[in-house]
């Protein structure tokens, strides 16, 4: 109708021509490419070189390790537990004679801590020094013995899954949907958020700018509603559109930057080194961008416009309504919005298990619930392994639960609106529900 | 003719009854004053004139048709007591929002907008926000956002509270101006005394019921006492008379009760038959505000 059709566009227009609005859109994405290149530069440069001072009284681990652009390991005979921090070392790790018996431990002695990372990787080198020993004190041929153990390192096998539905079947990669499914879902929970309370602000703001009797003067109180719910949702669409066309624009940008000569040299050291070369950061960066590229596009984004729209309107009108009937206390925001952000909140720690377990029960009903459904749903989509019957009629009820939720909150709203300086309780607001006219 | 006719509206809250059956009609073009102290149930009336709520039971009939809010709210305009603006959207931009609301086109609305923004002299406040004007200028800008869309009837809740003397009398003509061309004014307040210089008509409302109604001399007639002020230079003897009892008496002026028969020309002769020296001889009546108070002591 018309008169919504204004109050949709007047919410629009001054949303989106806030500075505010300007800068967090612009600068959201930013931050978050550079928390990406950031965490990235970190695990970089810490990844320095670590020297290590091995004393093996057994003698049955010398020059059984391996140095690596992690760690170095040397053997020096001056060096002990006292003085290797004198002597340039890092850590001390000491080797006990009968480091087997069960009396005595092999024991890493540090001043600091080195890393997990660095820890990880020297107990990984002693298990396979005493497996490698096992091996050899039973009399495998050494030959044998290095060829065996070069089967993982080099990758001379690959490992898939592939999820097989009657004829079709489709390369599956449980970790890319778990990343999507998470993220997604992560997505919709904090939009649910950010704008729900810019819905319920808006109200307040009407409510005790007292502007809210000039404008139902000219409106009903559901146009209002309704015009201002949707004029946020068209909000956050621009600002979702905005996000996407500037993450799709830094990445090609970020790929241009990778691509020519870097990827030549990394195909060249490709080539010539065979599939364990492949470790080159644009190597990675194409490999993780065809992975990603791999996902059932097709269905994710179509399923997460509607959920991130449905799943607002379920929760908008409820937060218009509790708007309503604020008075000038934000406390009482508060303790009026906790029924709101509940089911929200639990929908969210539903939708961290759902990405593991997509077929959980727990999961499957959450995510045909419109409570939950637009978060947990999410986590379960990029899965692959939803059935169509349970999309349709997640979707089915959440509609119904949105139609249903915005009529129980106008009847709050029109009331609330209008009510001044007098704390309401629930059991008011559900008499509110029923009352007719 | 009658624009707006009330019958036996009620309006019931769980604490209280705000309104209590009341009925009542509106001549058109005439300047209706809704008079009653605070928490009458005046809001809530007015709030069921403009379709804001809906009465519990009764009928509204506006233009002699049952009111339908849905169409007849773009031909009412109305101005709630407490003023409520965006504080933060240009006064331009807000007033255009609001008469597109009540269903004008933008060019109407534009160029009507230009003309009263002339009148009241607000050119230049286009562009600034609410927040930048005082609560004098907030209050002009409200009146002309209500009369914007050319209301054939008008509103208005206390439009003077906040007012300067200057700003009140550059309104108050403006609703005087709009009358004679027609528009119906609805006028509610409880101070009784802004009632008298303006409306007409009036109706009297306290705890949710009507205590009377009619126009202003018919109201005042029938509560006057036969009271009357006789000013004099002189008044060469003292006496007393059958015809009146004196109440209160100055240096220069009596202020005397007829009592019972007696013409207000019996009591001039017997002033002039003991030589005063009349200056002034006229009727005390009654204020709205003695009236009420009395109306309402008995009624309760």
């Amino acid at each position: 109708m018309n008169k919504i059709w204004l109050v949709i566009k007047r919410e629009y227009l001054t949303r989106v021509r806030n500075k505010t609005f300007i800068l967090s859109t612009i600068l959201l994405p930013l931050f978050f490419i550079g928390f990406i290149f950031a965490s990235a530069y970190f695990s970089i440069s810490s990844h320095e070189n670590q020297k290590i001072a091995v004393a093996d009284s057994s003698g049955i681990f010398k020059n059984s390790f391996q140095s690596s652009d992690l760690i170095t390991y040397e053997y020096p005979s001056d060096v002990n537990a006292d003085n290797f921090k004198e002597k340039g070392y890092s850590a001390f790790l000491k080797i006990p004679e009968d480091y087997n018996s069960g009396n005595d431990s092999i024991s890493l002695i540090s001043t600091k801590q080195l890393g997990i990372d660095a820890e990880d990787k020297i107990k990984d080198e002693i298990n396979d020094a005493i497996r490698n020993q096992a091996f050899l004190k039973n009399n495998i041929d050494k030959k044998v013995l290095d060829s065996i153990n070069k089967i993982d390192e080099d990758g001379m096998y690959k490992f898939r899954t592939v999820v097989k539905q009657g004829s079709k079947t489709e390369k599956s990669n449980a970790e890319l949907s778990y990343g999507i499914g998470y993220g997604s879902g992560f997505l919709i929970y904090i939009t649910l958020f950010i704008y729900g309370a810019a819905v319920m602000r808006g109200v307040m703001e009407e409510k005790m700018n007292r502007i809210a009797e000039v404008i139902i003067s000219s409106v009903k109180p559901f146009q209002l509603m309704l015009g201002k719910i949707l004029g946020i949702a068209a909000v956050g669409l621009t600002q979702l559109l905005i996000w996407i066309v500037l993450i799709v624009l830094l990445s090609s940008v970020s790929t241009s930057l990778f691509s020519a000569d870097t990827l030549q040299h990394a195909q060249a050291m490709n080539s010539t080194m065979g599939a364990a070369g492949n470790s080159s950061a644009a190597m990675n960066f194409l490999n993780a961008k065809s992975t990603f590229l791999s996902a059932n596009w097709g269905l994710i984004i179509p399923c997460f416009l509607f959920y991130f729209v449905a799943g607002y309107l379920f929760y908008a009108s409820l937060f218009a309504a509790v708007g309503s009937v604020v008075n000038e206390d934000p406390q009482e925001a508060q303790s009026l919005m906790l029924p709101i952000t509940m089911p929200i909140i639990l929908s969210f720690v539903i939708m961290t298990t759902a990405v593991g377990k997509p077929d959980s029960p727990i999961a499957v009903w959450a995510s045909i619930i419109p409570f939950s459904s637009p978060i947990v749903m999410m986590g379960r989509i990029p899965s692959g392994n939803v059935p169509a019957w349970q999309i349709i009629v997640s979707m089915l009820s959440l509609v119904a639960g949105f139609v249903l939720t915005t009529m129980l909150a106008a009847k709050i709203y029109r009331t609330g609106i209008l009510l001044y300086g007098k704390k309401v309780t629930f059991r008011e607001m559900g008499k509110w529900l029923f009352r007719k006219g | 003719m009658v624009i707006l006719e009330l019958q036996h509206l009620k309006k019931y809250y769980a604490t209280h009854k705000a309104v209590d059956d009341i009925s009542f009609s509106i001549p058109q073009g005439s300047i209706f004053g809704l008079l009653g102290p605070n928490g009458a149930g005046k809001t809530t009336l007015l709030r069921m004139i403009t379709g804001i709520f809906y009465p519990d039971s009764g009928q509204i009939f506006f233009e002699g048709k049952k009111f339908n809010p849905e169409d007849d709210i773009a031909k009412i305009g109305y101005m709630p007591e407490e003023r409520g603006l965006y504080k933060k959207m240009k006064i331009g931009e807000q007033a255009l929002y609001l008469a597109m609301l009540k269903g004008m086109s933008r060019r109407d609305a534009m160029k009507k907008i230009k003309e009263w923004f002339v009148k009241f002299g607000m050119e230049s406040w286009w562009n600034k926000k609410v927040n930048d004007l005082s609560k004098g200028m907030g209050q002009k800008l409200q009146f002309v956002i209500t009369v914007l869309h050319e209301p054939k009837l008008l509103i208005l809740d206390e439009p003077f509270s906040g007012l300067d003397p200057v700003n009140s009398n550059l309104i108050k003509d403006v609703i005087f101006k709009l009358a004679q061309n027609g528009t119906t004014i609805i006028f509610s307040t409880h101070r009784m005394e802004q009632v008298e210089e303006i409306c007409n008509n009036i109706v009297l409302v306290n705890n949710g019921k009507k205590i009377l109604d009619g126009t202003v001399k018919q109201v005042k007639d029938d509560f006057k006492e036969h009271i009357f002020k006789i000013g004099f230079d002189e008044l060469p003897e003292s006496f007393s008379s059958s015809a009146f009892d004196i109440v209160d008496s100055k240096e220069n002026s009596f202020i005397v009760k007829i009592r019972d028969e007696n013409k207000p020309a019996n009591v001039l002769q017997e002033f002039l038959n003991h030589r005063a020296q009349i200056i002034s001889f006229n009727e005390v009546l009654p204020s709205l505000n003695e009236i009420f108070i009395k109306v309402a002591g008995t009624k309760n």
